[in-house]
């Protein structure tokens, strides 16, 4: 054996054990993404500290996207129910929680309950949410639940945004408020903060006995802001929570009830005939996704930003999560988190450091602000302000083209997603070949004679 | 014979409509009420109804070649509102450039004042000051709108032409993200002024005030419909419209030429979509790269109240869209005036419940 031919043997050794191994995957892919952002943090001079606030950013918009995708994945890939709707019921999860925790005080009041039944409250409610729209939504073709998706997430926005429910007093005397067009910055504090903070909404009321222990630690080594610590360990919190999430969904997928809603994609018709009533299958499955979207508003909308307004809740964040799913493909979960993890750092988070890199490397000052200005040089030679405009002024609107753009290609050449060739079988035990007893060692008589015989496509 | 039989079949059948039918006499009876009692002046009135035709029109306008691509090319085209935001900026570029190019650069102006452009007031355009540009404009407009949808079918929708309605649906999301922040990237992302409202005339009919603008938009809005109108009927054009929407591959069959009947439905429902967000801003005064979207919601709100196909449909969709959103009004006062479009969408999604066949539903294009 050559060495060359070793290569490949190792390499096709990693490559199988990547298609074989979900975790193996998910964890490459995330060691690649935490090398390269720290390599960009190395690009840009950052120190420690930093480095640690890339890091906790990566964990912190990975494992959101992946919530959300997962939960869009769970209503669009094992239900097939078309839901662009999904910046509602976030909105309703975290606006939910917001009213249920803020303390009845501040502007606008809230009831001041416990954090705890803030976040089941959040989730209940878009489940609720999820409830009303899936009762009819089950009457309709999927172009028009998709239209009916996005107007009631868009009913929902407005009626966050409106005036009239800015404060309003329930039945009782009990004041309660949305904001409007301003929303809750009367908020709770983000639960991590309680490990390390003494009072958990300020950093200045001195830590705990673990706050200073790991705040020490850290000092040792030259990092004095504690708040990327706090970021880094929240963005593991929600990693763990991803990990339950995922485990759940899986536990369902494969249940008798996982069954059924596979049985759904593939055929409803057989489904029904066979006495499964689809209806209730699809209502309750929806009603869990949208239960999910609602705890992914909370920990990223809510905790995440400290504040909630309703244009966080545009549209764009809707197609944002469908972009991730696509790009994962629909009906996997490992593709889920894959593409929030994908979408989260390539299309998310990298355009943000982009510039900073490229001024850094070519030295770009200009920065005209508008397009006339910023082309007309050009026939004197000088490109240097239309890179300017560029970098300086559009950069995020040209990652919507960008995004937009993708979607596109995705649509025309892979459909199925970077991941839609896996197959996550419907039995409970796996079937594939290899694993099944005898298949290995006798191979069927009538299949076409084919060296190796894995298909992988 | 059991008593109210009828009634009672009704009931158990149709209870959406008996709903329906309930508020809306109660509503009827409550705006009488109002009319009669002088709780609402018919000046005001007529003003909701009027405001309610003239962006029922507009909307009627765009809905049509909404309609007409749902149903021929049978998907849910989410980036029509953007078609509409490009035939806004790109015949506003025009509209100022003719109306300024004398005394301002004419970089400025082809921004629409973007950056350190002229300002609106300065610039002057309206329909009384400065009628020719206001007229180029339109017609550059519709023509640059037909160009893009031409481009984006032939770029993106041709190659998946048999794709599933879903398929294309995404397909057509990623277009509208790609088409509206091309016009932040060339234009700007703020609400900015565009017409001179300081030099519009107005007239007052019976107490319900009529601007130039408005008056303007429903001449030229009647006018594109009544010459859609003959195009269908007088041409072959709107048979072959509806075999294709029947049944494309029977059509390709009997010797239709699907790609050019498809090729004239986006000419039709781009020309139209670009006459409309030019239109939409003539009114509103204003433009910001998202007015096409902002429509998007009601446009698809008109044309499944008027059946997915029907370009008179989709006409009357829009009107009755328009007038509900404004007259809701009525009722929605103070605060909870921020509601007038999410009673627009509930309408949409009461339609697509109890009758997803449209109000009119059965007929089909033209």
């Amino acid at each position: 054996m050559s060495a060359d031919q070793f290569q490949t043997g190792r390499l096709k050794q990693l490559r199988d054990l990547l298609e074989r191994s979900d975790a193996a995957l998910v964890l490459t892919a995330m060691a690649g993404f935490y090398l390269f952002f720290l390599g960009i943090g190395a690009i840009l001079n950052y120190n420690l500290a930093g480095l640690i606030s890339i890091l906790g950013q990566v964990t912190f918009f990975t494992a959101v996207y992946a919530l959300v995708v997962l939960a869009l994945n769970l209503q669009w890939g094992y239900a097939g129910l078309f839901n662009i709707g999904i910046a509602g019921f976030m909105a309703v999860g975290v606006y939910t929680m917001a009213m249920l925790t803020a303390p009845p005080t501040g502007s606008p009041p809230g009831l001041g309950l416990p954090l705890a039944v803030g976040v089941v409250g959040g989730m209940v409610a878009a489940a609720l949410i999820g409830l009303v729209t899936a009762l009819p939504a089950l009457r309709l073709r999927a172009d028009y639940l998709a239209i009916v998706t996005v107007a009631i997430s868009e009913i929902i926005r407005l009626t966050y945004n409106s005036p009239a429910f800015s404060t309003f007093t329930l039945p009782g005397g009990i004041d309660l408020g949305t904001g409007g067009a301003s929303g809750i910055g009367n908020f709770p504090s983000n639960p991590v903060r309680a490990i390390y903070y003494a009072d958990p909404s300020s950093a200045a009321s001195g830590t705990t006995p673990i706050g200073a222990a790991v705040f020490g630690v850290f000092e040792t080594v030259g990092v004095f802001r504690s708040a990327v610590i706090v970021d880094l360990t929240y963005g593991l919190v929600l990693v763990v929570v991803v990990v339950l999430v995922y485990i759940l969904l899986a536990r369902v997928g494969n249940s008798p009830f996982g069954r059924v809603l596979k049985a759904i994609r593939e055929d409803e018709v057989v489904a029904k005939s066979l006495g499964k009533d689809t209806n209730r299958f699809k209502i309750k499955t929806f009603m869990l996704g949208c239960a999910l979207m609602g705890l992914a508003g909370v920990v990223w909308q809510g905790f995440g930003t400290g504040a909630v307004y309703p244009q966080a809740f545009r549209p764009e964040l809707t197609f944002y999560i469908f972009i991730a799913v696509i790009i994962g493909g629909a009906g996997s979960n490992t593709g889920s988190v894959l593409g929030g993890a994908v979408f989260a750092n390539l299309l998310f988070l990298l355009p943000q450091y982009l510039p900073n890199i490229i001024e850094q490397t070519f030295a770009i000052q200009a920065s005209p602000n508008n397009f006339i200005a910023a082309i007309a040089p050009i026939a004197a030679g000088e490109i240097a302000p239309l890179l300017g405009y560029i970098l300086n002024q559009r950069l995020p609107a040209l990652r919507f083209v960008f995004v937009g753009v993708l979607l596109v290609y995705l649509m025309q050449n892979r459909p199925e997603g970077l991941l839609g060739h896996r197959t996550e079988t419907a039995a409970a035990v796996d079937l594939s070949e290899g694993h099944t007893p005898g298949a290995a060692t006798q191979p069927d008589p009538t299949a076409p004679d084919e060296p190796g015989g894995v298909d992988d496509e | 014979m059991e008593p109210y039989a009828r009634g009672r079949r009704l009931l158990r059948e149709q209870p959406g409509l008996v709903v329906v039918a309930v508020v809306a006499s109660l509503l009827g009876g409550d705006l009488l009420a109002k009319l009669l009692g002088g709780g609402l002046t018919p000046a005001r009135f007529g003003g909701f109804v009027w405001d309610g035709l003239v962006i029922g029109l507009v909307i009627g306008l765009a809905g049509i070649g909404l309609s007409l691509t749902y149903s021929i090319l049978g998907f849910a085209n989410f980036a029509h509102g953007d078609y509409i935001s490009w035939g806004a900026f790109s015949g506003w570029a025009v509209a100022y450039l003719l109306a300024g190019i004398d005394r301002y650069a004419a970089g400025g102006l082809l921004l629409i004042g973007a950056g350190d452009g002229p300002a609106p007031g300065d610039v002057g355009v309206s329909i009384t000051n400065t009628p020719l540009s206001i007229v180029a404009g339109l017609v550059v407009a519709v023509g640059f709108t037909i160009a893009v949808s031409l481009v984006v079918d032939r770029l993106v929708y041709r190659p998946i032409r048999e794709a599933d309605g879903i398929t294309l649906l995404i397909a057509s999301i990623g277009v509208a993200f790609a088409l509206r922040y091309l016009i932040v990237f060339f234009f700007y992302s703020s609400r900015e002024g565009v017409t001179d409202i300081s030099r519009v005339p107005s007239y007052s009919l019976g107490g319900v005030v009529i601007d130039a603008h408005e008056l303007t938009i429903v001449v030229v809005g009647l006018l594109l419909m009544i010459g859609v109108h003959l195009l269908l009927q007088r041409t072959k054009l709107g048979k072959a419209m509806r075999a294709m929407a029947d049944n494309r591959d029977l059509a390709q069959v009997t010797g239709i030429p699907v790609e050019g009947v498809i090729r004239t439905t986006w000419i039709l429902g781009g020309g139209l979509a670009g006459a409309a967000g030019y239109l939409v801003v003539l009114t509103q005064g204003t433009i910001s790269y998202d007015l096409g979207w902002l429509l998007l919601l009601l446009i698809f709100a008109a044309v499944i109240m008027g059946g997915i196909g029907s370009v008179y449909g989709a006409i009357v969709g829009g009107l009755v869209i328009g007038l509900a959103s404004r007259l809701s009004l009525i009722w929605l006062t103070g605060d909870l005036s921020s509601f007038a479009e999410p009673v627009a969408f509930g309408l949409m999604i009461f339609v697509l419940l109890f009758r997803p066949e449209g109000i009119f539903g059965g007929v089909s294009t033209a």
